[in-house]
């Protein structure tokens, strides 16, 4: 039982890991797209190709980089979840109501001003709903993780295929859809206390 | 006094001039109007006043400070801004809206809450009720409200205003329009207005600006751009529709008794007797087949004619006399004028093209008269 926490809790340490770090430079690289917007295409380009790494491929190379262990499937995880925050904050950011960037620029916003107070918090909701489909994505990623020395709930399913023990299998495999529903239902609600209900309808 | 003047001002887009040297002198405490048909060039204009927008040549002072010489972020927190959209923050309560531009100036918290709570309560919402609001949860007249109120809040000396009203329905768009009067007269602020309803113009302006083509042609009280149009253009701009409703000052159309007696010309005596008997009236105006005036007779004259069994059998062969006339969208004043300098039984109320719409007589302007003493009962 305790083993069983252990590994729930490290698989959920990887992904929250991974999908912070790419939640940072993600937004951060986001936001400036939308200043620099010559970049983007290039930018969300590269982050697309990225993405259709096999996700086997991306550890094994990855691992000749950082080596076994968890840092690895950390990078393999930021690595992963980097498009979608990049895709989804430059969108969110591209969708803002230009009569509010206007209002917001006529009242006499500076540009960190409007960015801060009328932009971000206006595509929260959509920055947020990319943050919540790299995190369920990370759960199935750390699971693979542990052929590069990664921990987590992996190792469950590894030894439950190695030995067609389907108890085993079960037991990484439950916990992961746990956390994936328990991510999806939080997050969610999250989105709609910041967009819909503020928005009303 | 003037508060923003601009002088050969000119804004070049694509290479076209969507204002093309533009002076124009925004009086201070007044509400100036901009008018024109769409793309002349009305909000390109007003978004030069806060730098939303820059001339490509030209000056613009704002109390005799040349405004490229400020800076655009604190002007614009000194020029209150209303837009069409509205643009109420979603993310923001009622109370955040209205306190944004406090907050940038870092306004103390207690003076932004008492400021919120007068604004609000200086159109009416209960600030109890409102403050904690999201926009989404407000009607449209009352977002707009807030619009206004956030715009008001530093009591910017200048409100910049474009098409606050417009995309509202015309019984909220009246009471806004009541209301921002009301509030520009009691705060004295400086409003630019922009529209292409000339309705809003001649309810709210002391100045109205018609623009054509990035260019003014003409600027004058209501009154005065109604009574002396200076071009066709103005003229056609203004519209017939326009002029007799929502006119501030009286127009003959408001005072004219409309049940003018009137007869074809090619009536026949006997009729033009009958009628006059009918409707108890002393003279008759005659009219052509389009109503337009031809004279009048009165009823000795008629009476003349019928006497010598003379061969003339229509009314409009009769010596028909001229008769004084005015036109339906001039001031009552002129009506009143007319009236009592030339002591006439009564003139004639006609449109541009002297179509008979009315008569204005001595009756009919004691009636406006009293209205304007008592009251209008067609208004309790
Ligand atoms: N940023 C811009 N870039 C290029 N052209 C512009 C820009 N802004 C306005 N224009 C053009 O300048 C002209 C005047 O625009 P403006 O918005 O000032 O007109 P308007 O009088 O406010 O019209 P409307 O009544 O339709 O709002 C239009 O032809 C418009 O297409
Ligand atoms: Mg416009």
């Amino acid at each position: 039982m305790d083993e069983l926490i252990s590994k729930t809790l490290s698989h959920l340490f990887i992904s929250l890991g991974g999908v912070s770090i790419s939640a940072v430079v993600g937004i951060t690289l986001g936001v400036l797209l939308t200043r620099i917007s010559f970049l983007s295409a290039f930018v969300i380009g590269f982050s697309e190709i990225l993405q259709t790494v096999p996700s086997l491929a991306m550890l094994a190379i990855l691992m000749m980089f950082f080596g076994l262990g968890n840092p690895t499937a950390m990078m393999a995880i930021f690595l992963y979840s980097l498009l979608p925050v990049v895709r989804n904050t430059y969108t969110a950011m591209r969708g803002v109501d230009s009569s509010l960037l206007e209002a917001g620029k006529g009242m006499g916003m500076s540009r960190w001003q409007l960015l801060f107070l009328v932009e971000i918090p206006n595509a929260f909701p959509v920055i947020l709903s990319g943050i919540r489909v790299s995190l369920i994505t990370a759960y199935g990623i750390v699971t693979i993780a542990v052929l590069v020395g990664g921990g987590g709930l992996g190792g469950y399913i590894y030894r439950g295929t190695q030995t067609v023990n389907i108890g085993m299998i079960l037991k990484g495999a439950i916990p992961i859809c746990l956390m994936a529903v328990g991510t999806d239902f939080l997050l969610n609600k999250v989105e709609k206390k910041t967009s819909i209900e503020k928005r009303g309808k | 006094m003037v508060k923003i003047k601009f002088q050969n001002v000119r804004k070049v887009y694509n290479g076209t001039d969507v204002v093309d040297n533009l002076n124009l002198e925004v009086a201070t405490g007044k509400f100036t109007v901009l008018i024109g048909p769409s793309g002349c060039g009305k909000t390109t204009t007003l978004k030069m006043v806060n730098r939303l927008v820059d001339p490509s040549a030209g000056e613009i002072f704002i109390e005799g400070k040349n405004i490229s010489d400020l800076n655009p972020v604190d002007l614009r927190r000194r020029i209150g801004y209303v837009i069409q959209q509205i643009g109420l923050f979603p993310n923001m309560t009622i109370a955040q809206n209205i306190e944004v531009v406090p907050r940038l100036l870092h306004w103390p918290k207690q003076k932004r809450l008492d400021r919120t709570a007068e604004l609000l309560s200086m159109v009416g919402m209960d600030p109890q009720q409102f403050m904690n609001r999201y926009p989404s949860e407000l009607s449209g007249g009352q977002q707009q409200r807030i619009g206004v109120l956030r715009a008001l809040a530093v009591e910017p000396p200048i409100l910049l205003m474009d098409e606050p009203f417009g995309a509202l329905d015309p019984i909220t768009r009246e009471s806004l329009q009541d209301e921002i009067k009301k509030l520009q007269m009691k705060l004295g602020v400086t409003v630019l207005f922009v529209t292409h309803d000339m309705d809003e113009a001649i309810k709210l302006a002391d100045m109205i600006v018609l623009m054509r083509e990035g260019q003014v042609e003409q600027a004058a009280s209501p009154e005065k751009l109604l009574s002396d149009p200076v071009s066709d253009f103005v003229q056609e701009f203004i519209g017939k529709k326009h002029l007799p409703t929502n006119y501030d000052v009286e127009s003959v159309w408001e005072i004219m008794n409309p049940n003018a007696v009137t007869i074809a010309k090619t009536k026949g005596i006997n009729e033009s007797i009958a009628l006059m008997n009918k409707r108890n009236v002393d003279s008759l105006i005659i009219v052509d087949e389009n109503r337009k005036l031809e004279g009048i007779v009165s009823v000795e004259e008629i009476r003349a004619a019928g006497r010598q069994e003379s061969r003339i059998r229509r009314i409009g062969d009769l010596g028909i006399r001229q008769v004084p006339t005015i036109n339906i969208h001039s001031q009552a004043r002129d009506a009143f004028d007319l009236i009592v300098n030339e002591n006439p039984r009564f003139i004639v109320a006609v449109d541009d093209e002297d179509i008979v719409y009315g008569i204005v007589t001595k009756t009919s302007l004691v009636k406006a008269l009293a209205g304007v003493v008592w009251g209008d009962e067609t208004d309790v």
